[in-house]
């Protein structure tokens, strides 16, 4: 059935946003065994960082406890997360 | 101990016969935990395959259907790079190793997932210190398999430091 025809409805402000487009994130945990030439090796690696940035990266995770290396769609962080688990990085996903 | 040093575009090491046995042991004993050994349970595996949402079992576990057979074969090819880089029968004179930058890459993955195993039995923690676990292990019994594995552990740190300078050398 067909509504009845009524005055045009204003079209809402808000758009939702198609899929979960940004709004996850990939972290990586300290662990006490990875080095961190190597953790910042497999950032500018994976992810195409500068080494400054990658180095940056590193520090967060060794003093912090905990960096966020990436953001973006949901299916990316969990592939994110794999690739990392691939080079023994301790990788998590949750919601940014 | 040997490094790795970088010739004519690839990474080279000459390891004596005592070294060549070691990696493939620890090499081995990766493959092993990951085939055979496999089990969902062991502190080790959850080291290696850690859960992608630690709040949500349901989602890992879902996830991990997808993703845990490629990460598994992944990580036994890398362990085999070891392996096959390797001659099984060490003789008195050791092994050359020369690797490219696919093989040197894989290596370095290999030896740390061969640390992270080795870290979550030794209870390596952030506060560890190597030199005085060595010092203390060595005073309570030289011959404990506990000194024997921090000192395969602290090698294949010095080992992997190597690597990865003259990979980016």
């Amino acid at each position: 059935m067909a509504a009845p025809q009524v005055a045009p409805v204003e079209t809402p402000d808000t758009v939702e946003m198609p899929g979960d487009e940004r709004l996850w994130v990939t972290i990586v945990w300290d662990d006490p065994v990875n080095l961190m030439t190597y953790v910042t090796w497999v950032f500018q690696k994976l992810f195409g960082y500068s080494q400054a940035k990658a180095e940056e990266l590193m520090l967060d995770v060794h003093n912090k406890g905990r960096a966020v290396v990436s953001s973006g769609a949901r299916e990316r962080m969990e592939l994110d997360a794999s690739r990392l688990h691939a080079y023994g990085l301790w990788a998590t996903v949750d919601r940014a | 101990m040997s490094m790795f040093r970088r010739r004519n575009g690839r990474v080279v090491a000459v390891f004596s016969p005592d070294e060549v046995r070691v990696l493939r042991k620890v090499a081995g004993e990766v493959v092993g935990l990951l085939t055979d050994g496999f089990e969902r349970d062991d502190p080790v595996v959850d080291r290696l395959f850690p859960d992608t949402y630690p709040d949500d079992p349901a989602s890992s576990a879902e996830l991990r259907r997808y993703t845990e057979s490629d990460l598994k074969t992944a990580k036994i090819d890398q362990a085999g790079a070891v392996l096959a880089a390797l001659p099984a029968d060490a003789d008195d004179t050791g092994a050359e190793v020369r690797l490219d930058g696919e093989a040197a890459e894989a290596w370095l993955r290999a030896i740390n997932d061969a640390r992270l195993a080795m870290g979550v039995r030794l209870q390596v923690r952030a506060d560890t210190d190597l030199g005085a676990e060595l010092a203390a292990a060595e005073r309570d019994d030289p011959s404990s398999s506990r000194l024997f594995q921090l000192s395969v552990y602290a090698y294949l740190g010095y080992l992997q430091e190597s690597l990865l300078g003259a990979l980016l050398d």
